[in-house]
Formats: C-alpha cells, structure tokens, sequence
C-alpha cells in the first residue's frame, strides 16, 4: 500500500492511516463517526491543497514518473468511442515504447500517437518504458503521413524519459528517425495538438511534439535533458537532480513563461491518477477546444502558422558586429588561419 | 595537439638526454616546431602536418578544426561573407556558471558563440556555409546557434544557395535548457522548407557529431558525408554502457561504423572534402 506514495506525500500517508482507522472503528463498534471522518477527509483536503500547489520542479518530475500516472492508451480508452491501433514501421518492426492509431474523438475521427510505459515488469520492458526506438517513431510518422493524407487531426501523446538508448537504436539511426520525424510533422496539413502527459524528456520528446497547440499536464515535465544527466554533467553526481531539476526550468509553469506551450491542464487534486475520471473530462474539454480552433484553419496556412511558432523560440540579443578576426578576407593577416595548402 | 611543453618532456625521454648541455639545446628548439598526433602519438613535423590540414601522416587521425579553419578550408579564398554577426546569447534561465562558461570560451575562440554563418563562393559557385566549433562549450547549441542555423537556411532559400553545415557538436546546451530543445525542432522544419524548394543542403560530419544536433538539421542533409573517425551518434557510448551494463567494441558510433549501418552516405577524408562537396552540387546542379 505504501508503495503508491512519494517520499513528499508522507504526511497524507498518516492522516489516510487515520481517516481507515476510524471508518474500521465504526464498522466494528456500529458507531456514527462520519463527522470525525468528514473533518479529517476536509484536513487532507487542506493539507493535500497546499502541498501541490508547492511542489518543487524534483517533485513534479516524481509525479510525471509516478507508477500510477495515466498512459496514453489509458487516455485514449476512455477518450475515444473507438480505436484501432496500427502496428509496425514496414520496414524492420514494431515497438512497443510507441503506440499509433486512428480512433474517435467526440464525433471526430482523429489520428493519436503516443509514449507508452508499460504497468507491471513485463510490459515495462515490452514498452521499453516509453522510451521510441527508430521503429517505433517511423510507425508513428507513418501513420501522422497517412492521417494527413486523409484530413485527420493528429493527437500527439508524449510521455517518455528520452528515445531508446541502446547500441541497436544506434545501428538503426535513432538520431535520424527523430530528425525526421519532426521534419514531417512541420509539413503536415493538418491540425496537430501535442499534450506533454508525463515526462518530456529530450530528443525523444521534440520527436513527436511539433504540433501547432502544445499543452502540458499541470504535474508533467519537459526537458533538453534528464535532471539525472544534467546532474551528471554538471556535478559529477546524479543525486544532485533536485537541483538540476530547478536550474533546468522544466515544469509546465516554465515552459508557459518561455512560450514553449500554450496551455497547463490542470489535474486533479494530488495527480492525474487520484481522479482519472476528472482527468479525462478537463483533457477531453481541451482537446476538443483546440481541435474546434484549429480545424478552422486551411492545411497550408495550418503549416505556416507551424513553422513561425518555432520559429520565434529563441532567446539571443543582437549586439554591434564584431567580424571575426581569422574570417571575412580582410581580418588581419596574422590572425589568419595557419593552415596551409588550401 | 599536445603542448610544446610535453612534447619537450617525450622528446627527452624518447632521445635519453640527461645531460645538461643537450637539455639546453633541446630549449632552443621552437615551441612549435613539432606537434603529438592525439590518436597514435607520433611526433609530426608542425609545418606538415599543416600542409595536411592537421591530419596525422602516419595514422591519419584527424584532428579537430576550429570552425574559422572549417570555412576556410571549405569555401574559395576570401569570399567568406560572415552573416549575423550580432547574434549573442543570453542567460534565460539563469543556469549557474552559464555566463562564466560562456565568456571562458568567447575569450578562448574569439566567437560570440559556438556557431559561425555566412556567404561564401565554392568554386566560384555562390553557397551558404557554417561550421560549428567545439573549442565553444562543446559546440553546443543554444538558441544563437539554432537561429544562426535557421537563418542560414532561409537565406539558402532564398538566395537558391546550396547550404552546407559541418558539424562538430555534443549536442544541445543544457544551460539554455528547453529553448535549446526547441532549437532542434525549428532548424529541422527550415530543412523541410530548404528540401521542397529543391535547394541542395549538404551536411559534413566531423568529429563530434553527436545527441540534440545528430538528431535533428544534422541528419537531414541531402547528403551526409563524414570525415574517417568521426564519432557519430545520439547516445554518448559511455551512457549506454553505464545504462545497459554492456561493453562496446572500440569502433561503436564512428564514422565506419555508421557507413557500415547505412547512415552515411559518404566518408570523405579532409583533404578531399572540397572537391567531392563541388562535384555532388555539379551533378545536382549543373
């Protein structure tokens, strides 16, 4: 039972201990607690409000990474009123990390692709814990080109703690696969929303995340580099992610300042899991109010559009040229290069 | 390249002086007058293994370039243009030791940032080419860099100049953090455009071309060719060994190692680097 709670829910761990207690006293002594219960229940409440909305950049990566955290299929189940998933890449073959489909979306026939991690050990690795191999990005381009082809909005599901580290991937050209992926995806004419679900870690994050809307889950993450990495790199100790976490800006409250994303969903209190139900009605509300904007707008200004929104991500200034010295034909000679024979 | 100072040092040992006289003869000698090969540790005649283009005679490593030395090799003598001279980062997410960083390397290279553009004639015919420099943070890419890129490629376009970029990166810059990530997506849609427009792009992989880089405007050139020994990919092999409990053979991600998994197109050593660039544009363009 324990398992299901983060080191930084440990004070909801005893008043629920607390609330369980009560309600077995009551069954067994048939007494009427329920105004003990009912307060306690308003305390956690309380607790439980202050507590996520201060969570640190650390912690809302351990929330994206919780056990219980919703998958894309989990979304897609309960979001769609139908949907047939489409295997493999044609070319060598299917993987598990990524899963892609058609299904229906409120009345709307929709293109999904997603991250998928895996519940238990087995499918963890089946899934190879969301993180895409070549194959599995190819798949997911296949059928975005095959949605576009068809006029079919695309639904981007991104929930991965990077692509597929693997000396296999390499042989394949993951670096490719995902240099290409975004590629299309830049040219698609139709309308695409990408929602960060969980992790958005690094290159196999942007692989599938050049949509026209991008939104974040309220607790998700996204990141050029995991805070373990950046850990390493930066203090020669990944157990210094807590602080990588915060000098990275990767939660959702950045990346809206940095004009990354459009928009935070907000989850319900203490996660996405405690309330699936009520998950799904504020992503389906979203997406659907997206979609309704977007599918407004023809395929190639929807492509223009695209490609200007990235296009200004950036932040640089422009100071007064100073032409390098060793350049430019007229830099002084001495400065010159010292190569010779060119 | 090793400093004058062990090469000094190896020159001792290897030649067995001892005595005085000769240690202050061996003093006379000009610092630079002999450089180490990194690869196999050969002392090389420093005035060759320039005329080389810092390729090691006797093992043929290839030293890295600065990417002032990249254009230069490149590009007809004195045509380079620079473009976007006043590009210079920023510190958006006030990283800790950012700004030391980066002003230890602008120091260090002369260069506001790791990425160097302009417009430049390749045998007569007009291009567009940058050239990455480790020396700068690892060559990393920020948001100066993916702009430069960027604009280098809309420019290509516009002015229908075949693009050419030489790679030598570990890949995105982690103190720009997800402006770095965004980076990636939008150099990767300016190929997209650069592609339908049927202007050619040409990308040289030299060593390192590796992570956010590999995985986005870096593999999508027309043509990808590769300097011999270059390594080439997205996961550092250390990480993988670390993550997988593995060993890697010694040759894992170089440039023979992608040829052979079907990732290059080409591996063209330095020296030829020019000529095989001008030929593929010829039979594109000509």
């Amino acid at each position: 039972m324990l398992s299901r709670w983060l080191p930084f829910e440990k004070p909801l761990v005893e008043i629920e201990e607390q609330i369980e207690e009560l309600k077995r006293l009551a069954a067994r002594e048939n007494l009427d607690l329920s105004d003990k219960v009912r307060r306690l229940e308003d305390h956690k409440r309380a607790v439980m409000e202050q507590m996520f909305a201060e969570l640190t950049p650390w912690e809302k990566v351990q929330m994206a990474r919780h056990p219980k955290r919703p998958y894309p299929l989990d979304y897609i189940g309960a979001l769609c009123s139908e949907w047939l998933e489409l295997h493999g890449d044609r070319a060598y073959g299917d993987d598990g990390a990524i899963v892609a489909g058609f299904g229906r979306f409120s009345g709307r026939a929709v293109a999904i692709v997603g991250n998928q991690k895996g519940r238990d050990t087995k499918e963890r690795q089946e899934r190879n814990f969301g993180q895409a191999s070549p194959e599995g990005l190819r798949k997911a381009e296949r059928v975005m080109e095959l949605a576009a082809r068809y006029g079919r909005p695309i639904i981007s599901l991104v929930d991965t703690p990077g692509a597929a580290c693997s000396p296999d991937a390499e042989e394949r050209g993951i670096s490719e696969a995902i240099a290409h992926s975004q590629l299309i995806m830049s040219q698609l004419p139709v309308p695409i929303i990408v929602v960060i679900t969980g992790e958005g870690c690094s290159g196999g994050a942007i692989a599938t995340a050049l949509g026209d809307r991008v939104l974040m889950l309220e607790h998700s993450y996204y990141s050029v580099i995991s805070p373990e990495g950046c850990a390493s790199i930066l203090y020669r100790d990944p157990a210094k992610a807590p602080e990588s976490a915060e000098a990275l800006n990767i939660t959702a409250e950045d990346a809206l300042r940095l004009h990354i994303i459009e928009e935070v969903i907000p989850e319900p209190l203490g996660g996405a899991h405690r309330d699936f139900g009520l998950m799904c009605k504020s992503l389906g509300a979203t997406l659907e109010r997206h979609l309704g904007e977007l599918s407004q707008i023809p395929g190639p200004q929807l492509i223009e559009q695209r490609y200007a929104r990235f296009r200004r991500l950036g932040d640089f200034e422009e100071q007064p040229s100073v032409a390098h010295p060793e350049l430019n034909g007229n830099g002084p000679k001495e400065a010159a290069s010292q190569l010779n024979g060119l | 390249m090793a400093t004058a100072g062990s090469l000094k040092d190896t020159l001792k040992t290897r030649m067995g002086i001892t005595n005085s006289e000769s240690a202050a003869r061996l003093e006379e000698i000009p610092e630079d007058l002999m450089t180490k090969c990194d690869n196999c540790g050969t002392l090389l005649v420093t005035k060759d293994w320039l005329r080389d283009l810092k390729v090691c005679s006797r093992c043929g490593y290839h030293a890295r370039l600065s990417a002032p030395e990249r254009i230069e090799l490149l590009v007809d003598p004195d045509s380079f243009q620079e473009w976007d001279t006043s590009l210079a980062p920023r510190d958006p997410l006030h990283f800790p030791g950012y700004q030391e960083k980066r002003t230890a390397a602008q120091v260090k290279t002369h260069l506001k940032d790791s990425c160097v553009t302009g417009a430049a004639t390749l045998e007569e015919r007009p291009i567009a080419i940058g050239a990455t420099d480790f020396r700068f943070m690892g060559g990393s890419m920020g948001s100066v860099f993916g702009e430069k890129v960027t604009r280098l490629l809309e420019r290509a376009l516009e002015e229908k100049r075949p693009a050419i970029m030489v790679i030598s990166t570990g890949g995105a810059r982690m103190q720009e953090g997800l402006l770095s990530l965004m980076q990636m997506a939008k150099t990767s849609a300016a190929v997209a455009r650069l592609q339908n427009a049927g202007v050619p792009y040409i990308v040289v992989l030299t060593d390192p071309s590796t992570a956010g880089v590999q995985a986005s405007f870096a593999s999508l050139g027309d043509v990808i060719m590769a300097e011999p020994g270059a390594t080439i990919g997205f996961t550092g092999a250390r990480v993988i060994e670390q993550n997988l409990k593995i060993r890697l053979p010694k040759d894992f991600q170089s440039s023979e190692f992608q040829m052979e998994h079907g990732q290059l197109d080409l591996i063209v050593p330095r020296a030829k680097l020019k000529e095989t660039i001008t030929q593929f544009l010829g039979l594109l363009l000509d």
